[in-house]
C-alpha cells in the first residue's frame, strides 16, 4: 500500500501549530491559552514522530523527544495552572488581560 | 608606614559607629575617627620629609602592593608623592571640619556620620591609589554616600540636586572608566598600573583616545565648563557638611584625575589638546565670576566662586609647566580649605538666621564677632589676599601660566588674572551686606555666636589657610620634590 | 658693607605685625583699655628704631668710601619658589628711600597713633580700631621695605586689606561700607595691572629681586634690555615693547594706589573712615605708594621715554583736574581729599619729568603738612560734629592751636617760603620748565589753585563767621590730640630747610641742592593771588561766593558734580558690566548651559517614555514579539544560509 506522503503530515502538524497559535493570540481565558500550548506542542511532537520514520526509521530519537516533551507539557500544564489558580485568588478572574502589573 | 591605614581607619570608625547607639557615642568617635586621621596625616607628612629628607627620589613612596585579582591584572597598588601627601592633608583638615559642624545634626545623626566617613575612606583610597582600577573603585565610593546625604538631609529643591549631582558624577566616571578600559586594552600589558603607563607612555593613537576621556570625566567633578552644572545645585542643597566635603575634596578628586592623566598617563595627547583645556578653563574662570556676581544666596555665591576657582586648577594643569601644575595642586589645597570654611560659616549662619539670601542678612558683625571674622577671612582668601593661601597659589598658576612660550596662552593668563578683579567685586559685595551694614531683622540681635565646635572647625581650618598663606614654601617644596 | 647693623630694621614692621597680631586675637576681650597704648608703644618702639636706623644709614655707615649710598638687604627667607632658578625670598631692601619711606611711614603713623588716643577715646570697638591701625602700619613699612616686585605686590594688597578695614571702621553705616569696598574694588583693578606687569616683567627678567630687576633690565644693563626695548622684537605686543607694557602696567597699578586720575573716584569717599585714619592712609602713605613704586623703579621708567610721558601726563592731568573739584566742595575732609590727589598728580608728573628727587622730596614734606591738615580737619569735626564748611566758622578762637597749625600747613601746601611745601613744589616746578613748558603752565595754575582752596577751606573754617562763645570753657582738645598736632606742624614748616638731594637721588650720588633764583617769582605770585581772592570772597560772611559760583555757573556745577566722573564709572559697572555681562551669563549658565544638561535628562526621560509601551504586561503582546522574533531570525537564517 502506498505510503502517506510526508508532506500531508507535515500540512496537518502546521495547521495545527497555526491553530494553537492563533488561539494562543486571540483567547482571553488563561485555560483556553493553555489548550492552545498544548495544540502547538502537539504540532512538533507530530514533526517529530514523522521526520524520524520518514528520514531515518531506523533510529528512535524522534520517538524519544517527543516522549520528552509530553513530559515537559504535563509539568507545564501543572506550573501553568498552579499560576492561574493562584492568579485567580487574587484577581477573581482568570482573563488573561486582566494580570498586567508587570508593566512599566 | 602602611598606607592602608588610611582606608582602614575611616573604616574601622564606620564600623565602631555602625556598632553603637546614642547621638553622644556617636558623635565622639566619629570626631576620635577623624582626629586620628588628621594625626595619621601628619605622621605621613613627616615621615615622606624624612624619606625624602634621607635621600629618597623614588617617585612614589611606602609603596605597597598585593593581588587583587589576578585573572584581569589588578592590584591593590598604593603609593604617595607630595602631591597626594598635600591632598590626603587636605582630607583629613576638610574631615575634621565637617565632623565639628554637623556635630548636631538630625535627624538620623548615626547614619548621617557613617556616610560621611564612608566618603572619606573613598576619598584617602583615592589619593592613593596607583592602580587604576582601585583608584576607579575609590573614586565611585567617594560618590554614591553623596547621594543619600544630599537627598536626606539636604534643604531646598533636594531630590533634585541628588539626583543630577549624582548623575553628572557617574557620566563623568563612565567617561574615566571608558577611558580606563581604552587604556587596559589598547596600550599594551592588559594592566590597570599607573606607574608602569607613566614610565613607558601609551602610544600616541591611544592617548589621543583616551585622553578626552579621562579628562572630560574627572573634569566634570572639578567643574569643567560646560559641565559644572551640578556644582551650583548640589553645594547649595547639601547639608553643610556634605558642601564642605564636596567643594573641598571632592572638586579635588577630579583635579587631582586630571593631573595624573596629564602628567602620567598621556602627557603627549594633553600638550595636543591644552589650547582647549586652556580655553575652557579661561572660560569658567571669567564666566564663572561674572555668575557669580549675580547671586544672591550664599551658598549659590561660593558654589559658583568654586566653579571659578577650580578653573585655575585646569588652567594650570592645561598650561603644564611645572610652576602652573604646582600652582594647581596649591590652589587644590588652598580653594578646598577655604571653600570649606566659607561653607561652614554659610552653614553656622543659617543656622541661627534661617535664611541664606544676601538681602536679609546684615550687621552679622554685630552680634556674631567669631562667624563674621572667619566668613572675612575665607573671603579675603578667596579674593587672594597675601598671607592666606588663595593668593599664593594664583600667583603660582599665574607666574606658571606665563612661563608657558605660546602668545596665546599669554591671553588666557590675562583673562585668568582679571577674574580676582571680579572676585573681589562679589566677595566684598556679599561681606558688605552680609557681615556689615545696619542689622536688617531685629530678631538677628539676640542670635549667638559661634559654639565650641563651631569655633574649633573655624580656626582649624583658618589655620590651615594661615600655614599656607605665610609660609607657602613648605607645600611648594612638598609638591615639586 | 657691613649687613648687621641694619639688622634692627627687621623690628620696624615686625612691632606693628606683633601689635596686630595680639590685639587682634585678645585685644577686643583682655586689653579694651590698654590696647590703645600698646599698640603706640609699639610703634613708637618701631619709629625710633626707623630713626636710629635712618641716622646710621645716612650719617654714619650708609655711603661707602665714594660717597655713594649702597643698598643692602637684611634678612633671607625663602618663601616660594617658581621654577628651580627663580624664587621670591622675603627680604628688606635698605637703602636711602626706603629708608625715607620707613622713618615718614613710621612717624606719621605713631602721630595718628597718638593723636587716636584721644580721638577715638570711648569708641566701642577700640581694641579692634588699634589692630587695624597697627595692621596697616605694618603692611605699609613692609611695603616701603620690600627687596622684590612680589614682595612690593603683597604688601600692596595688605595695605589695601587694611585700608578696606579701616574706612569700614564704621561698618553699621552703608556710606563706610560702601566706601570701602568701593576703594577696595578700584584698588584692585588697577592691581590687576600690576600684578600682569610683575608677570609680564618677571618673564623676561625671571627674576623680581628689585635691584637684579633693575641691573637685568635697566638701561645699559644687558643686551636683554635692549632687546626688550625694541617694538616687534621678543614679547613686544601690538607694536609696543615688553618692557614699555611691563612698565605701563606697573604703573597703572601705581596710579589705583595713587588715586590718579581717573582711577582717583575712591579717595574722596574713602573719607567715611575715621579722621585720623584718613590722615594715616590718604595723606602720608598709602596713596604716596605709587609714587614709590615709581621711584623704585625709576632708572626703568627713564628708560622707556614713552612711558615716562604717559606718567608725565596723567601726573598734570591728576594735578589739574582734582584742584578744579576741590574749589568746588563744602565737605572739609572731601576739599583735603582733592588737595591730596592734586598734590599726588605733582609727585608724579615731576617723576615723569625726571625729577626724581623734586618728586620724593615733595612726598616727604607733603606728608607733614598734609597730615597735619587732616588731624586739625579731626579736631575741629570733633568739635562742631559736621563735616561741613557751613556750620563751621570763626573757629579761631575756639581752637586756637589748630588754628595756628591749620595755618602753618595751609602756607605750606600753597607754597610760601619759607615753609617746607615751597621748597619742594619749587624743585618740581623748575623740572618742569626743564621738561615742558606746558606742564610747567599747568603746575603753576595748580598751585594758584591749590592756594585758592586752601585759602577757601581755611577762611571758612576760621573767619568768615563772628564766632560761637557757647562752648569755649570746654577746651580745645586733650593733649593728646594737641602733642600730634605740634609736632607735625614744626615738621611743615621747617622740613623744607632739610638738604634733601644730599641723600636722595637716583643713583645714589650726593647732588647739589637746588639753587633759587628769579624763577620763584611766578609760583609765589600766583599762589599769594590764590590767597588774596580767597580772602576777598571767604574773608567775612558775605553773598561773593554765590556771586562767583553764579558767574561761572556751567563750569561750577560741572566741577560741583566731579566733571561726572563717578557716573561714568558707576555706568561702566553698574550698566555694562553687571547688566550686559553678569546678568547674561548668570543666565545663560542657567537656562542655557543648564538647560542643556536637564535637557539631556528630559530627553533620556522622552525615549524611555516613548518606548516604555512595549513592556505592556499582557503575555499575548510578549508572544506575539517572541514569535515575530524567532520568524524574522529563521527567515533571516535562511536566507543567509541560502
Amino acid at each position: 500500500m502506498n505510503q502517506i506522503p510526508l508532506s500531508h503530515i507535515l500540512f496537518v502538524s502546521t495547521a495545527l501549530f497555526f491553530i494553537g497559535m492563533y488561539g494562543l493570540f486571540t483567547r482571553r481565558n488563561m485555560i483556553t491559552m493553555l489548550m492552545a500550548v498544548e495544540l502547538i506542542l502537539n504540532s512538533v511532537n507530530i514533526n517529530f514522530i514523522a521526520f524520524n520514520k520518514y528520514l531515518y526509521p531506523e533510529k528512535l530519537e524522534g520517538v524519544f523527544f517527543s516522549l520528552f516533551i509530553i513530559a515537559i507539557a504535563a509539568a507545564e500544564a501543572a506550573v501553568a495552572i498552579a499560576i492561574i489558580i493562584n492568579l485567580y485568588r487574587n484577581l477573581h478572574s482568570i482573563d488573561v488581560e486582566a494580570a498586567d502589573e508587570m508593566k512599566f | 608606614m602602611t598606607l592602608s591605614l588610611l582606608v582602614i581607619l575611616p573604616l574601622l570608625t564606620t564600623i565602631a559607629v555602625l556598632l553603637c547607639r546614642g547621638q553622644y557615642t556617636v558623635r565622639l568617635l566619629s570626631f576620635a575617627g577623624v582626629v586620628m586621621q588628621l594625626i595619621l596625616s601628619f605622621v605621613l607628612l613627616a615621615l615622606y620629609w624624612k624619606e625624602r629628607a634621607a635621600g629618597n627620589t623614588a617617585p612614589m613612596l611606602f609603596v605597597y602592593r598585593h593581588t587583587w585579582f589576578t585573572a584581569l591584572n589588578i592590584d591593590y597598588h598604593v603609593g604617595v608623592d607630595g602631591i597626594s601627601v598635600a591632598m590626603i592633608l587636605l582630607t583629613a583638615f576638610v574631615m575634621v571640619g565637617a565632623v565639628l559642624v554637623s556635630w548636631k545634626i538630625t535627624p538620623m545623626g548615626k547614619e548621617f556620620f557613617v556616610l560621611l566617613l564612608i566618603l572619606s575612606a573613598g576619598a584617602f583610597g583615592f589619593f592613593i591609589s596607583l592602580d587604576l582600577f582601585t583608584l576607579f573603585f575609590f573614586l565611585e565610593v567617594s560618590v554614591i554616600p553623596k547621594f543619600l546625604l544630599i537627598g536626606i538631609w539636604g534643604s531646598g529643591r533636594k531630590e533634585y540636586s541628588a539626583m543630577k549631582l549624582a548623575l553628572m558624577l557617574m557620566a563623568g566616571s563612565a567617561l574615566v572608566f571608558l577611558g580606563l578600559v581604552i587604556l587596559y586594552y589598547a596600550a599594551g600589558g592588559h594592566h590597570f598600573d599607573m606607574m608602569a603607563f607613566a614610565q613607558s607612555h601609551p602610544a600616541a593613537a591611544v592617548q589621543r583616545l583616551v585622553f578626552p576621556l579621562l579628562f572630560t570625566g574627572f573634569g566634570i567633578f572639578t567643574a569643567l565648563f560646560p559641565f559644572h552644572t551640578w556644582v551650583p545645585d548640589g553645594h547649595s542643597s547639601a547639608p553643610t557638611a556634605a558642601s564642605m566635603f564636596l567643594a573641598g575634596i571632592s572638586m579635588k578628586l577630579g583635579g587631582y584625575g586630571c593631573l595624573r592623566t596629564v602628567l602620567m598617563l598621556a602627557p603627549l595627547a594633553a600638550e595636543e589638546y591644552s589650547p582647549y583645556i586652556i580655553t575652557l578653563a579661561a572660560i569658567a574662570i571669567v564666566y564663572g565670576a561674572f555668575a557669580t556676581m549675580m547671586q544672591r544666596d550664599l551658598k549659590y555665591i561660593n558654589a559658583y566662586s568654586s566653579i571659578s576657582h577650580c578653573g585655575f586648577i585646569l588652567l594650570g594643569i592645561g598650561m603644564g609647566t611645572r610652576t602652573a601644575i604646582t600652582g594647581a595642586v596649591m590652589q587644590m589645597v588652598s580653594h578646598g580649605l577655604m571653600t570649606a570654611l566659607f561653607f561652614a560659616t554659610i552653614g553656622m549662619i543659617y543656622d541661627r538666621t534661617h535664611t541664606r539670601m544676601v538681602e536679609k542678612l546684615g550687621g552679622l558683625l554685630k552680634m556674631m564677632p567669631f562667624i563674621a571674622t572667619t566668613f572675612v577671612i575665607a573671603g579675603l582668601c578667596s579674593l587672594g589676599l597675601p598671607g592666606l593661601s588663595g593668593f599664593v597659589a594664583e600667583i603660582t598658576v599665574f607666574m606658571g601660566s606665563w612661563q608657558h612660550p605660546g602668545g596665546a596662552y599669554h591671553f588666557a593668563t590675562i583673562l585668568a588674572c582679571a577674574s580676582i578683579v571680579i572676585t573681589a567685586v562679589y566677595i566684598l559685595r556679599a561681606t558688605g551686606q552680609v557681615i556689615m551694614g545696619p542689622v536688617k531683622d531685629p530678631h538677628y540681635n539676640g542670635l549667638a555666636d559661634a559654639t565650641w565646635n563651631e569655633r574649633l572647625a573655624g580656626i582649624l581650618l583658618v589655620a590651615g589657610i594661615f600655614a599656607i598663606g605665610v609660609a607657602p614654601f613648605w607645600l611648594n617644596d612638598l609638591i615639586n620634590k | 658693607m657691613p649687613v648687621a647693623p641694619y639688622l634692627l630694621i627687621v623690628l620696624v614692621p615686625l612691632l606693628p605685625l606683633v601689635g596686630f597680631v595680639v590685639l587682634g586675637l585678645f585685644g577686643r576681650r583682655y586689653l579694651r583699655a590698654f590696647s590703645g597704648l600698646f599698640a603706640t608703644g609699639l610703634v613708637f618702639l618701631s619709629t625710633v628704631i626707623a630713626l636710629s636706623v635712618a641716622y646710621d644709614y645716612y650719617f654714619i655707615s650708609g655711603a661707602g668710601p665714594d660717597s655713594v649710598y649702597h643698598s643692602a638687604k637684611v634678612l633671607n627667607i625663602h618663601w616660594l619658589s617658581f621654577g628651580p632658578d627663580f624664587s621670591i625670598d622675603m627680604d628688606l631692601l635698605v637703602d636711602p628711600i626706603s629708608v625715607m619711606m620707613a622713618v615718614i611711614v613710621s612717624l606719621i603713623s605713631l602721630m595718628v597713633h597718638i593723636f587716636s588716643l584721644g580721638y577715638m577715646k570711648g569708641e566701642e570697638r577700640y581694641a579692634t580700631y588699634y589692630a587695624y591701625l597697627s595692621l596697616f602700619t605694618f603692611s605699609m613699612l613692609g611695603l616701603v621695605l620690600s627687596a622684590n616686585l612680589l614682595e612690593t605686590y603683597i604688601f600692596w594688597e595688605l595695605v589695601g586689606c587694611s585700608s578696606y578695614l579701616l574706612i569700614g571702621f564704621y561698618y553699621d553705616r552703608p556710606a563706610a561700607v560702601a566706601a570701602a569696598k568701593k576703594a577696595f574694588i578700584v584698588t584692585r583693578f588697577a592691581d590687576l595691572g600690576f600684578l600682569i606687569g610683575i608677570l609680564v616683567l618677571s618673564f623676561q627678567a625671571q627674576t623680581l629681586d628689585l635691584r637684579n630687576l633693575i641691573q637685568i633690565l635697566g638701561p645699559g644693563g644687558q643686551s636683554l634690555a635692549d632687546a626688550l626695548l625694541v617694538p616687534g622684537n621678543k614679547g613686544s605686543f601690538l607694536g609696543i615693547s615688553a618692557l614699555s607694557w611691563g612698565l605701563t602696567l606697573v604703573f597703572i597699578g601705581g596710579a589705583g594706589k595713587s588715586a590718579l586720575f581717573p582711577l582717583h573716584i575712591w579717595l574722596p569717599d574713602a573719607m567715611e573712615g575715621p579722621t585720623p585714619v584718613s590722615a594715616l592712609i590718604h595723606a602720608a602713605t598709602m596713596v604716596v605708594a605709587g609714587v614709590y613704586l615709581v621711584a623704585r623703579l625709576y632708572p626703568l621708567y627713564t628708560a622707556t621715554p614713552n612711558v615716562a610721558e604717559i606718567i608725565l601726563w596723567v601726573g598734570a592731568i591728576s594735578a589739574f583736574v582734582p584742584a578744579v573739584i576741590a574749589c568746588t566742595q563744602t565737605d572739609i575732609k572731601r576739599i583735603l581729599a582733592y588737595s591730596t590727589l592734586s598734590q599726588i598728580g605733582y609727585m608724579m608728573f615731576a617723576l615723569g619729568a625726571s625729577g626724581f628727587t623734586a618728586s620724593l622730596f615733595h612726598l616727604f614734606t607733603h606728608a607733614f603738612f598734609k597730615a597735619l591738615l587732616f588731624l586739625c580737619a579731626g579736631v575741629i569735626i570733633h568739635r562742631v560734629h559736621s563735616n561741613e564748611m557751613k556750620d563751621m566758622g570763626g573757629l579761631r578762637r575756639l581752637l586756637p592751636v589748630t588754628h595756628v597749625c591749620f595755618l602753618i600747613a595751609c602756607l605750606a601746601i600753597a607754597g610760601i617760603p619759607p615753609f617746607s611745601g615751597f621748597f619742594s613744589k619749587e624743585e618740581i616746578l623748575a623740572v618742569a620748565w626743564e621738561n615742558n613748558p606746558f606742564i610747567y603752565a599747568i603746575g603753576l595754575v595748580t598751585s594758584g589753585l591749590t592756594a585758592y582752596y586752601m585759602f577757601r577751606l581755611y577762611f571758612s573754617v576760621f573767619w568768615r563767621k563772628t564766632p560761637a562763645h557757647e562752648g569755649l570753657h570746654h577746651g580745645e582738645a586733650p593733649a593728646s590730640m594737641k602733642i600730634p598736632l605740634i609736632i607735625l606742624a614744626i615738621g611743615a614748616a621747617f622740613a623744607g630747610f632739610i638738604p634733601f638731594s644730599r641723600f636722595i637721588t637716583p643713583d645714589g650720588r650726593p647732588g647739589e641742592a637746588p639753587a633759587f633764583g628769579l624763577n620763584v617769582i611766578p609760583p609765589v605770585f600766583i599762589a599769594l593771588l590764590g590767597i588774596g581772592i580767597a580772602a576777598w570772597l571767604y574773608g567775612k560772611e558775605s553773598n561773593r561766593p554765590e556771586k562767583a559760583a553764579k558767574a561761572l555757573r556751567g563750569l561750577y556745577t560741572f566741577a560741583y558734580h566731579k566733571f561726572y566722573i563717578d557716573e561714568i564709572w558707576l555706568f561702566i559697572t553698574k550698566k555694562i558690566i553687571f547688566n550686559l555681562i553678569g546678568r547674561p551669563a548668570a543666565w545663560i549658565d542657567r537656562n542655557i548651559v543648564d538647560g542643556f544638561m536637564n535637557g539631556l535628562a528630559s530627553a533620556t526621560a522622552g525615549v524611555s517614555a516613548a518606548t516604555k509601551g512595549v513592556q505592556s504586561g499582557k503575555v499575548q503582546d510578549y508572544a506575539w514579539f517572541f514569535f515575530m522574533g524567532i520568524a524574522g531570525l529563521a527567515i533571516l537564517f535562511i536566507y543567509l544560509y541560502t
